[in-house]
């Protein structure tokens, strides 16, 4: 595929710059090999966090030409010919060194979040579901973890409100806990007060650049923000539950 | 280079600022703009007051026909209006337009809609213009807690909305009868897709989805109702999963509607159809 120009940001919680690096790029080559032979022959001390290589492990999350992507999973050939391809460290999160910045945010909010409680089991000794009852939730369980959505999304990017809005990653666990059929747990006065449902304004970035393809946004944090309507914005329902404060609670 | 963009890992804060390489402004711009023809184009029509009924067609922007003017040129017949004739006192300066009196509601459902709101918080607000470029700045950002908290009522302007589509079926269904007889005109079947779409954007909406299952954790766990529950939700499902689709081409064909009725009604377009004649 011939040479190929890389600007790559170097630097840590000091300072920092872009530097240029050409290497020869081979057919098949993904961005994060491009990064590896970067290291190889040009800065042996090039930061760059990676794993599996195969779009799994959600470690290789950068900003390539602007877009939160995996490295791993770009392939060069997606690029033109004489395109300079700028590659740099997700902004969201404080940097550490060059393409590695400090995701721990991510599992403070983990934390936060009310655990799995299941009901009592069944007479039997066993929990039963049905596949089209738990099925909603398996595409929820897809996430690796890359922390693109949180990385895009507007309200942690731009605004920095990261006291008050936990990310769509964690509304996507939140969905998962929220709608198993098997959970007890009422979790929806924390997402709307604690974990900031009315935060997000839909944009949908999150969906966009999610490489797992999760309908984030449409299958998520929609439906949970429509639960979060029924028990404190919907008038006729806050009147029904007044009247029958057992049956609708 | 500053210190702050330094600390960023090489990224810039200020508004637009971003690396993007393909043009991520032309969806803004172009969905921007095309609501913005459809807006002008609803107003204009809604001020004109007049050809908006054609024997037997009416144009959705005015129905339903709430009072009638019947010396306008191309108004409904006075037994169409379900209130008579316009009254006299109103305002000279505001035209007697029966569309100045309804459209609030379809209005209000599109406004508040999930895919209308990704539209116009990128393309108008630019919270944020597009993914990975710089919003507007902000002081207090507070998304849909304060001055949006009323994007929370949308499934009512759903039921508004839902009331339009039975009222728009009328229409179509009596878009086939002229004088009593049964016939098919191209306005016939106008206004029958334009019911088709917008029925598919209606009950493609989120809220409809949440209410008819979506607000279960447990499809089967209610006896006697599963099959019914998880069957609409996955039905509203499909036509969801292509909400953008259908708000657009729904928004489109209600204007094209109201533009064909218009233009046959001036006698600019001939109509047609099997009563033969005008």
């Amino acid at each position: 595929m011939g040479k190929r120009t890389f600007r790559v940001w170097r630097g840590d919680k000091d300072g920092g710059r872009f530097e240029e690096y050409s290497i020869d790029v081979d057919q098949g080559m993904v961005v994060l090999d491009c990064i590896h032979r970067i290291q190889a022959l040009h800065a042996n001390d090039l930061a760059c966090r990676w794993n599996c290589k195969a779009g799994k492990c959600g470690s290789c999350s950068m900003e390539i030409n602007g877009k939160p992507r995996l490295s791993c999973m770009t392939r060069m050939n997606t690029f033109k010919d004489d395109e300079v391809i700028t590659v740099q460290p997700i902004k969201s999160f404080p940097l550490i060194k060059d393409l590695v910045a400090d995701v721990s945010w991510n599992y403070e909010q983990n934390k936060k979040i009310a655990p799995f409680k299941p009901r009592p089991k069944d007479s039997d000794g066993n929990w039963r579901m049905r596949q089209r009852d738990v099925e909603r939730v398996q595409e929820f369980r897809k996430c690796i973890e890359c922390y693109l959505c949180q990385n895009v999304c507007h309200v942690l990017r731009d605004h920095d409100r990261k006291d008050q809005f936990v990310g769509p990653r964690f509304m996507i666990r939140l969905a998962s806990l929220e709608m198993h059929p098997l959970d007890t747990e009422d979790r929806i006065p924390k997402i709307k007060d604690e974990y900031g449902a009315g935060l997000c304004n839909i944009t949908k970035c999150c969906t966009q650049v999610c490489p797992e393809h999760i309908q984030i946004t449409d299958n998520g944090i929609i439906p949970l923000k429509e639960r979060v309507v029924s028990r404190y914005y919907d008038p006729i329902l806050w009147l029904i539950r007044k009247i029958f404060p057992k049956k609708n609670k | 280079m500053s210190q702050s963009t330094a600390k960023t890992g090489g990224h810039e804060t200020s508004f637009l600022s971003n690396r993007r390489t393909d043009k991520w402004w032309v969806e803004p711009i172009l969905t921007g703009l095309g609501f913005l023809c459809f807006v002008v184009y609803t107003t204009w029509a809604m001020f004109q007051a007049n050809h908006y009924w054609y024997d037997p067609y009416l144009s959705p922007l005015y129905s339903p026909v709430l009072m009638v003017d019947p010396s306008v040129p191309g108004a409904a017949p006075l037994k169409h209006a379900w209130f008579g004739l316009w009254p006299d006192w109103w305002p000279k300066f505001l035209p007697s337009s029966p569309a100045m009196l309804i459209l609030l509601g379809p209005l209000s459902f599109r406004t508040t809609c999930y895919y209308y709101r990704k539209f116009y918080y990128r393309s108008y607000f630019m919270t944020p213009p597009g993914c990975g470029v710089t919003g507007v700045p902000q002081k207090k950002y507070n998304g849909e807690t304060k001055l949006f908290l009323f994007q929370n009522l949308h499934r009512y302007t759903f039921y508004i909305a839902v009331c339009y589509i039975v009222l728009l079926a009328y229409d179509a269904f009596i878009s086939f009868f002229r004088h009593g007889e049964f016939g098919v005109g191209v306005g016939s079947l106008v206004l029958t897709l334009n019911v088709v779409l917008l029925s598919c954007y209606t009950f493609g909406c989120h809220a409809w989805r949440h209410l008819v299952g979506g607000r279960k954790d447990c499809f089967s766990c209610t006896a006697g109702h599963e099959h019914l529950s998880h069957k609409g939700w996955s039905k509203v499902s499909i036509l969801n999963k292509h909400h953008m689709f259908w708000a657009w081409v729904s928004m489109v064909w209600v204007g094209f509607t109201d533009f064909y009725v218009r233009m046959v009604s001036m006698g600019v377009w001939t109509d047609l159809n099997t009563w033969g004649g005008h």
